[in-house]
């Protein structure tokens, strides 16, 4: 017999609905096995019990009432890049170590009505900027599997607090790889989802253009689950998308592998990436084409320039979007006798190494002779990658890729060399760029430690991918 | 390799006081990612590359959405304020 804290979402809801466990059963367990386990691995940044056993009592009256749905009672983590209202919102940030959220971001308001238990805030590498997890000003979160390794980033501890149990499922967000990249490294299922298919109202903004908050979850049922409940028009964010999806059968549900057209990048197998990796991500690929799939070699031929492109766009939008933390709207403020100082020592003893890195080179490549030379051409690169997709989707349903070209790191490994760092995320940005949909999912292990399948799917087929996938975690479980 | 002086215009343009060490780091560490960004040299000029900024003007209206009634904790989040105001530092001395 499962633990109650192994259950997915649509087992707990069984339980839920007949009657064998309360929601305050179940967010008891949770909060047992953070208590346990959280201290190791660092996944959590805030819990807040009482409000999650209120949420709990809340659910189970809802329950017994017979109004209720799916994810009713069901305990969840959110990325601390995301505002709850009344909790703390860090960004895993000093600079913002005690603001409270003043308002629910729309996905949270969205999974309130559902009626979710609300567990508590993860960590992140801070204002979400990072591949490893360890840019968090509050520490590293350490990998489930291997407690000397990374859990990955920006999304760590969302990752993590699923993969340890910590939480049923959690939410998380994808600026370049920051729900795939952990949950490639961490054995669970991520979803970034197409740019405007989620609100981002009350994400702390990293880069506007490439964010996206998404599901990460046990399985690809429950992705599918959590990814219905928030998407969808969002007035107070002008680039939502106004998009109907269905877990249930819908227009576009139904997709199976047999007859299926599935591109494989070339360019993506080629030096760098880890050859256990390699072979993981063909045997993938062996089994959808055993499946029936036809598999279809495909060249997106920017591959090269995604990497430049994306460290220069998202620098440049973050660079703009935290000048907003100055010592005086929010959190912390250095004391100081003239306004600049107030500035000036704000941000030099708030921002951590990374997040100064990265403002410093969006500033250098937004200034003044030096736009047309990086910003300008980073757009016009960008332009080619979207090329590309649109060029490679008249082709194929579906591309199969690595989610990054090693498993996940040890700790310490490349905090040194920032370079090194960022081509872990080689093969997650191109999407970002191009505004796709990508989802990871465990794929198989080198020894303890999971890789990831990404599968990509043109704007707005996440019924696609999440169809594919679910035929294919049959296939990887057996 | 970008020189001391350029680090610290920028950092004085992002409004970021860096010490001596960061400075040096900073220093190293952008050489080698801005070096990296030369890869893009490479790249063709994409079509109709003078559309790019078109289809992204109209993705935002300027409309009113709906009163929002959070004043109190907007005002409430910042670190200095008197009744309803937030207080700065005086400009002009």
């Amino acid at each position: 017999m499962k633990k109650l804290t192994e259950l997915t979402i649509k087992e707990a809801h069984e339980g839920l609905k007949n009657g064998d466990f309360t929601s305050v059963d179940l967010t008891t367990a949770y909060l047992e096995e953070i208590k346990k386990f959280n201290k190791e691995i660092n996944a959590f940044l805030s819990v807040d019990e009482e409000s999650a056993m209120a949420d709990a009592k809340f659910a189970d009256e809802k329950i017994k009432s017979g109004n209720f749905g799916m994810l009713t009672g069901i305990p969840c983590a959110i990325k601390d890049a995301i505002m709850v209202e009344g909790q703390k919102c860090t960004s895993a940030s000093k600079i913002l170590e005690n603001y409270i959220a003043p308002y629910d971001a729309t996905v949270i308001k969205k999974l309130k009505a559902k009626g979710v238990v609300i567990l508590g805030k993860t960590n992140l590498d801070e204002f979400a900027m990072g591949g490893s997890g360890e840019n968090s000003a509050y520490g590293v979160t350490k990998n489930p599997h291997d407690k000397t390794r990374v859990a990955g980033g920006s999304s760590s501890g969302s990752a993590a607090s699923v993969a340890a149990n910590m939480a049923c499922f959690s939410l998380g967000s994808d600026t370049g790889g920051s729900i795939r990249l952990p949950s490639s490294f961490c054995g669970v299922t991520g979803l970034k989802p197409t740019y405007g298919a989620v609100s981002r109202y009350g994400l702390i903004a990293f880069g506007s253009s490439l964010d996206q908050i998404g599901p990460i979850a046990k399985s690809v049922e429950d992705a599918k689950i959590v990814f219905e409940a928030i998407c969808g028009k969002d007035k107070l964010d002008a680039t939502s998308a106004d998009y109907k999806f269905s877990a249930q059968g819908g227009p576009a549900s139904g997709w199976e592998l047999k007859g299926l057209k599935i591109g494989v990048p070339k360019e993506y197998f080629v030096k760098g990436i880890d050859p256990e990796v390699e072979k993981i991500i063909k045997s993938a690929i062996e089994k959808a084409k055993k499946a029936g799939a036809e598999i279809v070699e495909i060249s997106l031929p920017s591959s090269e320039f995604a990497l430049a492109c994306y460290y220069i766009i998202a620098p440049a939008e973050a660079s703009a979007n935290l000048a907003r933390f100055d010592g005086i709207r929010y959190g912390l403020s250095e004391k100081s006798d003239n306004l600049l100082d107030v500035y000036l020592k704000t941000k030099g003893h708030g921002f951590g190494e990374e997040v100064k890195r990265r403002i410093m080179l969006g500033t250098y490549t937004l200034s003044s002779g030096y736009y047309d030379a990086y910003y300008k051409k980073a757009q016009e690169v960008r332009r080619l990658i979207k090329q590309d997709f649109e060029k490679a989707f008249e082709k194929v349903d579906l591309i199969f890729a690595p989610v990054s070209p090693v498993p996940a790191i040890k700790i310490g490994e490349r905090t040194d060399d920032p370079l090194s760092m960022y081509l872990m995320d080689i093969y997650t940005v191109s999407v970002n760029l191009a505004g796709l949909p990508g989802l990871s999912m465990p794929a198989g292990k080198i020894g303890d430690l999971p890789v990831g399948l990404q599968i990509i799917g043109n704007h707005f087929q996440e019924n696609k991918i999440l169809s594919v996938a679910e035929e294919l975690e049959k296939m990887f479980y057996e | 390799m970008i020189s001391k002086e350029e680090v610290k215009h920028i950092a004085k343009l992002a409004r970021l006081e860096l010490t001596e060490k960061e400075i040096e780091k900073l220093q190293k560490d952008m050489s080698a990612i801005l070096d990296y960004f030369n890869l893009l040299k490479k790249a063709p000029k994409p079509e109709n590359a003078e559309e790019i900024y078109k289809d992204l003007s109209s993705v935002r209206k300027d409309e009113v959405i709906s009163s929002y009634n959070i004043k109190d904790e907007l005002i409430g989040s910042a670190p200095d304020k008197k009744d309803d105001y937030i207080k700065v530092k005086a400009i002009l001395q």
